[in-house]
């Protein structure tokens, strides 16, 4: 029984991801204040429509990701970001 | 109890440059008057916006920094409004770690200037 499991050859090899290890950029880089003014910085935590990334990609901690929302949402009022736009990057 | 405040602000691109120099020295002699320091001014310029406000796609960007009294803002704010020159504003006080941040910003940009 084991030996014909061992048979069983995939089509394509599982591509197994190596987990990388998410860390939060503004506690690494120590950065603790992130300015609604420049928008290329920002544009780090959009995604292509221009919506704010979730932690669970961006792998930010919370306090950081309520100032990272927060400066967007700042950036969107000055017209230096859009609030939603397609293939931004 | 004085706070740093940093305002910018979007004047229409259709003001020539001297309606748009004297907004400006306008809104600059309203935070000095009212006993406000002027700390940093930056020009962006004409700039495209995101999004089009007021049926423009572009607008002259202003930066204010200044330390004012909290009751100076709100007077700020009502002349912004009462302005139809300006399209948009954000006022938004400075925590210690902002202040650090433009601090260091205002030493790069000098920087550039010299060399």
């Amino acid at each position: 029984m084991a030996q014909n499991q061992s048979e069983i050859r995939y089509l394509t090899p599982p591509s197994v991801e190596i987990k990388k290890k998410k860390y939060c950029r503004f506690k690494k880089n120590k950065i603790k204040y992130v300015d609604y003014k420049d928008p290329e910085f920002l544009k780090k935590f959009l995604n292509e429509q221009g919506k704010i990334l979730p932690r669970r990609l961006t792998g930010t901690s919370l306090k950081y990701q309520r100032k990272v929302a927060q400066a967007v949402k700042r950036a969107r009022h000055l017209a230096l970001l859009p609030y939603v736009t397609d293939l931004m990057k | 109890m004085s706070n740093r405040y940093e305002t910018v602000f979007i004047l229409t691109p259709v003001l020539s440059d001297v309606q748009m120099k004297e907004a400006v020295d306008k809104f600059k002699a309203l935070v000095v008057e009212n006993g406000g320091k002027m700390v940093n001014e930056e020009n962006w310029g004409l700039r495209k916006l995101a999004y089009p406000i007021q049926k423009k796609s572009t607008g002259f960007y202003n930066l204010f920094e200044f330390d004012a009294e909290p009751s100076f803002v709100e007077k700020l704010e009502i002349a912004y409004r009462r302005d139809e020159r300006v399209i948009r504003f954000l006022t938004f006080k400075l925590d210690k770690y902002a202040q650090a941040y433009s601090e260091k910003r205002i030493k790069k940009s000098k920087e550039v200037k010299e060399n």
